[in-house]
């Protein structure tokens, strides 16, 4: 078995317009930079995919990332915690001229809802929210005396994230806090596409090690030192940048 | 109103109050430094939503890794005995129930707990992150805030008119005048400078404050 693919653009090959695409991070750790430029590049050779929706807890930060595929004008609607960052220009000036759709979730409740999504559990019920704004038209039960709100599983068509280690099998690890929503978003996609900084053979990873098991996975790719986002955005970066 | 505490001694007064090995949550921001004022011999194990246990202080300039952030995506260290986890583990710890304290800053509190401090209205571009989650599930949920608004208005009310991060969920504030516990839907007097007469108090707060027990001076190092 080899899930490994040649290059970044057969790894993004799969996503169409209309698509739902999880792309895993917190802020830029965990984030799939050159996965997501990959698919900005096709973008822009082909005029597709668009009209996505992606799942993220962010809405991207400078013009590097996620905001420069929000920037491009590939993305429909975003579901996400955390709209905000240092420098959020790019979602900001298009939410507020109507151009982008928001579900905003908060972020317990995404992790959740991502997590059901993979687990094949439809609903469920959770404290969070309950009196707010953002219960708003969500049934609510009462269990053991609380009130609890419920909330839909998410699914998406693609996901797209960074780990540290991966084997052909598409076996994982991630490093530090770059771990955050990447499992969750692996278990929640038709395909699961993984961008490693280091690629080994099968048995290198000790099984003790995995935190995403390559079931959960459908491609991997290669990427030695990827660029992070806070790198990018300290040098003022912009994707695809100044041709 | 004269005399006030500054956030520095607001959070030294909340750190008071966190014992030897809890489980802590403190929100982004002026709530962050609640950390550096934990009392000698006590060390708390601060969580971060996204995924991690036991983090320190912040690097070096120029040593910053950005794999290692925490909630507010600024770099942190590591402390011996760490751990890293995913956000549904995370968010596990959160609503399960296995925080001590979760200490978060507020725009109101209102007598019944009721909590508004993620958003201040429709304007502009709404986000939630993690704040309606750490308010269920942490075993005690304060609030630390100046007593008043920039325009000298009560943060601390009858009830929120802001939109709401949770209802009935906080159970102690420590604002820039005074400690006061949250207990069967009343403002209970606990602490309050020295300073300032109960009818000054009383005259900045937008509820009843119920004075039940002993009210002990509130006496903060200079910071």
């Amino acid at each position: 078995m080899d899930k490994t693919v040649a290059n970044l653009a057969t790894a993004v090959a799969g996503i169409e317009d209309g698509m739902t695409v999880m792309i895993g991070g917190f802020g830029g750790a965990g984030s799939p930079i050159e996965l997501i430029h990959a698919l900005i590049d096709r973008f822009r050779a082909t005029g597709h995919p668009k009209d996505l929706t992606i799942i993220n807890n962010n809405a991207g930060n400078g013009h590097v990332g996620l905001a420069a595929l929000i920037e491009a004008g590939m993305v429909r609607k975003l579901v996400c915690s955390f709209p905000r960052s240092a420098d959020p220009v790019v979602f900001t000036d298009l939410y507020l001229a109507g151009k982008i759709e928001l579900e905003l979730v908060p972020q317990g409740t995404l992790a959740e809802r991502i997590r059901a999504g993979g687990a094949g559990i439809p609903a469920f019920y959770t404290p969070t929210s309950f009196g707010t704004d953002l219960a708003k038209g969500k049934p609510v039960a009462e269990f053991e005396g609380r009130s609890y709100v419920q909330e839909r599983w998410l699914r998406a068509d693609v996901t797209l994230v960074k780990a540290e280690t991966a084997d052909p099998q598409g076996n994982l690890t991630y490093r530090a806090a770059a771990r955050n929503f990447n499992p969750l978003m692996c278990m929640a996609a038709a395909e699961t596409v993984v961008q490693a900084s280091r690629v080994v053979p099968a048995g290198d990873i000790d099984p003790e090690s995995v935190v995403t098991p390559g079931i959960f996975v459908q491609k991997v790719i290669e990427c030695a030192n990827p660029q992070q986002e806070e790198d990018l955005n300290r040098a003022n970066a912009v994707y695809p940048g100044v041709a | 109103m004269t005399a006030k505490l500054t956030n520095n001694q607001i959070a030294w007064r909340a750190a008071q109050d966190i014992t030897d090995g809890a489980y802590v949550n403190l929100g982004i921001g002026f709530p962050e430094k609640v950390a550096q004022y934990q009392p000698p011999g006590r060390e708390a194990i601060f969580h971060t939503e996204n995924g991690i246990l036991n983090f320190g202080e912040a690097p070096p300039q120029g040593e910053e890794d950005w794999d290692l952030i925490n909630a507010g995506k600024r770099p942190v260290t590591l402390k011996p005995g760490a751990s890293f986890f995913h956000h549904a583990d995370s968010f596990a710890m959160v609503r399960g129930g296995h925080l001590d304290v979760a200490i978060l800053g507020a725009y109101e509190v209102a007598e019944n707990g009721d909590l508004a401090n993620w958003s201040t209205g429709p304007k502009g571009v709404p986000a939630v992150g993690g704040a309606m989650d750490l308010v269920h599930g942490a075993k005690r949920v304060a609030v630390i805030t100046d007593h008043v608004t920039k325009d000298g208005k009560p943060k601390l009310v009858k009830r929120c008119t802001l939109p709401l991060t949770g209802v009935g969920c906080v159970t102690r504030v420590y604002t820039s005048l005074a400690v006061i516990d949250i207990e069967g839907g009343r403002f209970v007097l606990r602490e309050k400078l020295p300073s300032l007469s109960l009818d000054a108090l009383q005259a900045a707060t937008g509820a009843e404050l119920l004075v039940s027990g002993p009210v002990i001076d509130l006496i903060v190092p200079e910071l």
